[in-house]
Order: structure tokens, then C-alpha cells, then sequence
């Protein structure tokens, strides 16, 4: 379904009409490329007085989240935008955002992290994030994004929930390139999104609180358990968030992952962010000359949805997956869940762990056919390969 | 620590959020105190110094002068003693103190 709104804009430009459209309270946060014009676009609305936000910049990346805990704490609705050396160095207050609980979506444009400094594109950021406590969404495209934005609100403010919400887009990739998107129209999204209502807001002086306070070890285990409980929610609540979507864009969401020509497929690749539209195209290519190849891409990757994706991948031959980061002595974080999922099951697919595209480094169709070939042998090492690199 | 009945994680709320206010009444924090601030009552001019700077608001106070120190909170930082601009306030390690004091 088309509502006819078609545009050419850059990943920036999604987003921040997303942002836009959620038209949030309060936004704070500091520049850093390639996120840097997503908040650019957004203040220049505020400034055309096109949304109502009050846009604090800050000092640091640390003193935008310290503002949006602040924000949300107070119940204002809160977004922020980052990228690389900035959530790093925002991390300490990521953690601290999750565990207060306060719903603030954030856009990360996925760069590698220092050092060396780089400014391209690899997961290295938000994998960083991934134990801190906060909703990771993956997105392929600049109309991913986009979607992914308007749901993220919703999700993140979902009563059992409470927690805030990453959306990630591939920097360069998705950041700065223009696709075509389509855009809702902005009461559709007003009405989707809601009142915001904060359970405990700070500046309801009838209902003094204290928030953020100290826990001895009587109680930090507990409150971290609630945290845990909240996670196991997600799930469920997004697909209603999906639901709800899919009624005013006319879209299909119906799940935790896409997949892609996977249900008779031997031979798949896992894969998240941009590069699965790349490795679709070799999907395609492959099951033109007869081969039962499919993709798999995980939308959500914390909470990881394990269970759902051992469903859709234990009857496999083999599986590869590919990750655009590294954990130093171990495998990709990726591959490390996809393993889990699978971990109990008898009879299981060949399971490879493959990293490619660190700090920009391209990935081609061929390189990912190669994957695919690799996996038509029933005696392949099990190591981790890596795509592109010269060794 | 004060003695609380511990709760469930499903009992409390979300988010390390203390509800009603006025909480820090209830934590007893002067046991954390190594050193104690001694009162002169004779000495003290009754400029309210002390109590407009503890950070535990720790002194007692009625109609506007000085009664005591509340020991169930004082930290001992001392802070008080520091800016009182009489002496009338001196720092005294927890165990040089006497059961009068």
C-alpha cells in the first residue's frame, strides 16, 4: 500500500523526519560523523519551528545522555542520536539510562570504533552496547530506519517495558546515501505514537520520588531482575508494535527477523544491517541457477530472539554467520547467539562464523557467493574466516 | 545498613525509584561516622553555620538556635567544625569518645 509519499532522502534524513514526527519533548546530543546531520535535519525543524523540542547541546556524548536520563526522568519523551567514539564514550550512562528505566530511542549510524580511528562502517559501537541494557534494533535500509524510528517509541514506552531502544543504520551505507522512502503522513505517526505518560515523573511534586539512588547488595540484584523481566517482554510487545504499525503504513512486519527465500533453503547466511540487501541479491542470483539458498536477518538482536530463530534455521544443512564485528578472543557476537540458540538441539546445521566489513572495508556479491560456496562443503574447517582481509 | 524488610524484585518499583520522599530519614547513616563532631554549647554564638552547610542536615535545630546533632546521620564529614567561626565545634575520633559526649 503507497500512500504516495514517496521520496529520495539519506538515512539523516529519515530519521530525523522520523524524529520529527514523533516530535519529542526533548533531544541531546552531540555531533559526530556519521550521525552528525540526523540532529543537524532535526535542529533546522525546531528551528523553522516545524516541532516543538527543546534541543539541548551539550559538551560530550556523556553529558547528552546524562541530559536524556534527565529529560526522561523528569517524564519528558527523550530521543538522542550517536555514533562510534561517542556512544563509547556515552556508555557509562547508556547502562545507567536501562537500569533506570527511562524510554529514550537513540539513533546509532554503526562506525567502528577507535583505534585506529576510523569513521566507516562496522557493529563494533553497538555490540558494545549489547550488555548494557537497552533495546537494539538492526535496520537494512533508510525505510527500515525510518519504520524502525516510529516503532521504537512505541516499544520502548510499552508499559512492562520501559527501557530505551537503540536503532542502528549503517554509517556511510545508509547514512549518507539517498534511497527511496516512503514517509507517513505526520498525524498518522501522532496518533501512533501516542501520549507519552511516565510511570514516576520527577517533576510531579504531589508524588515526590527519589530516583537514580545508591543500592547496597540488598537490593541492586532485584532491581537488575526487573531489568531481566522487562527484556523477556520485548518480544511480545514488539510484535504489537508491529501490528499497529502495519495498520497505518500498510507494511507486513510479522516478526522478530526477516527472511529472506529461507523456508526450503539448505544453506543460509545470518546476517544484520545493510549488507543482507547485498546478500539477497546473491540469494537471488544462486536460486536462479537452482540453488536452495536463503538469508536470514535479525531485527531485533537484544532481546535476542533465540528460540524463534533455532526454529526458523535447525533444519538447515549448513549456516553461516556473518559478522561486521569482532569479540577479541572469542567468536563474532553474532555467531556466538545463533550457536546458543542452536546449542541444544540434536540435529543441527553446519554452524560458521565468518567477519567482514570492519571499519568500512566493502563487501561484494562475490565474496558472499564464495560464503555460500563454502557452505556446499560438508567437510569445511570450522574457523573464523575473514572476508576481504589480507592475510 | 537500616533494617528494611527485604522485598521481591516484583515487589518495588521500577527502576531504583524510591516513592514517598523523605527516605533518608529512615537510612541510618551515622554508624558510617570515624570522627564526631563535639557541640560547646557555651561557646557557639548561634550564627546557624553549621547548619546551613551540613550536607546531612544534621543539626537539630529549634526556634532558630542550635539543640544538638543528630549522630543517627551525622557522617562525620566535618564540615562543620571546619567553618564554625567560634571553635565551638571540634572533630573527636569515634573511639576517643565518651559515653557523655
Amino acid at each position: 500500500m503507497s500512500n504516495g509519499n514517496r521520496q529520495v532522502l539519506t538515512g539523516h534524513q529519515v530519521v530525523a523526519n522520523a524524529m520529527k514526527q514523533v516530535e519529542p519533548d526533548v533531544v541531546a546530543a552531540y555531533p559526530i560523523t556519521p550521525q552528525s546531520e540526523i540532529v543537524e535535519y532535526f535542529s533546522q525543524y525546531v528551528a523553522d519551528g516545524k516541532v516543538d523540542t527543546e534541543v539541548i547541546t551539550v559538551e560530550s556524548e556523556h553529558s547528552a545522555m546524562s541530559a536524556c536520563v534527565g529529560s526522561a526522568a523528569a517524564g519528558a519523551r527523550t530521543m538522542t542520536a550517536t555514533a562510534s567514539q561517542g556512544l563509547a564514550l556515552m556508555m557509562e550512562i547508556v547502562y545507567i539510562a536501562a537500569s533506570m528505566r527511562t524510554p529514550i530511542v537513540m539513533a546509532v549510524a554503526n562506525r567502528a570504533l577507535s583505534g585506529p580511528i576510523n569513521i566507516h562502517c562496522d557493529h563494533s559501537d553497538s555490540m558494545a552496547a549489547r550488555d548494557s541494557g537497552v533495546i537494539q534494533l538492526y535496520g537494512e535500509d533508510a525505510q527500515e530506519a525510518y519504520e524502525f524510528t516510529l516503532m521504537a517509541q512505541r516499544l520502548a514506552e510499552s508499559e512492562d517495558v520501559l527501557l530505551p531502544v537503540m536503532v542502528t543504520l549503517d554509517g556511510f551505507t545508509l547514512t549518507h546515501t539517498a534511497q527511496v522512502a516512503e514517509l507517513l503522513p505526520d498525524g498518522a505517526v501522532t496518533d501512533f505514537v501516542g501520549e507519552y505518560d511516565a510511570r514516576y515523573p520527577l517533576l510531579d511534586v504531589e508524588n515526590p520520588t527519589t530516583q537514580g539512588p545508591f543500592d547496597m547488595p540488598d537490593y541492586y540484584f532485584e532491581h537488575k531482575l526487573q531489568q531481566v523481566d522487562a527484556m523477556k517482554n520485548v518480544p511480545d510487545r514488539f510484535l504489537e508494535v508491529q501490528d499497529k504499525f502495519n495498520d497505518i503504513a500498510g507494511s507486513n512486519y510479522d516478526g522478530l527477523f526477516e527472511t529472506y527465500k529461507l523456508d526450503d533453503a539448505d544453506h543460509a547466511v545470518v546476517i544484520l544491517g545493510s549488507t543482507a540487501g547485498t546478500a539477497k541479491v546473491v540469494v537471488d542470483e544462486l536460486r536462479d541457477k537452482g540453488k536452495k539458498v536463503g538469508l536470514l536477518k535479525p531485527w531485533l538482536f537484544r532481546p535476542f530472539p533465540g528460540e524463534q530463530i533455532k526454529e526458523a534455521l535447525v533444519d538447515k544443512e549448513a549456516v553461516a554467520v556473518l559478522d561486521r564485528s569482532l569479540s577479541f578472543g572469542s567468536s563474532g557476537p553474532l555467531y556466538l547467539e545463533v550457536s546458543s540458540a542452536l546449542s541444544e538441539e540434536d540435529e543441527k546445521p553446519r554452524l560458521y562464523n565468518y567477519t567482514y566489513g570492519l571499519g568500512g572495508r566493502d563487501i561484494k556479491e562475490n565474496q558472499i557467493a564464495e560464503v555460500f560456496e563454502d557452505l556446499e562443503n560438508p567437510d569445511l574447517e570450522k574457523k573464523m574466516r575473514y572476508i576481504g582481509a589480507r592475510q | 545498613m537500616a533494617e528494611f524488610e527485604l522485598k521481591k524484585y516484583d515487589e518495588i518499583p521500577i527502576g531504583g525509584v524510591i516513592t514517598g520522599g523523605a527516605t533518608p530519614e529512615l537510612n541510618k547513616t551515622g554508624d558510617w561516622r570515624s570522627e564526631r563532631p563535639i557541640w560547646d554549647e557555651d561557646t557557639c554564638i548561634q550564627c546557624l553555620q553549621c547548619w546551613v552547610n551540613c550536607p546531612d542536615a544534621s543539626f537539630e535545630i529549634a526556634e532558630e538556635e542550635i539543640q544538638g546533632i543528630d549522630y543517627e546521620h551525622c557522617k562525620g564529614c566535618g564540615i562543620c567544625a571546619e567553618i564554625c567561626p567560634v571553635d565551638a565545634i571540634s572533630m573527636k575520633p569515634e573511639g576517643e569518645v565518651s559515653e557523655d559526649e
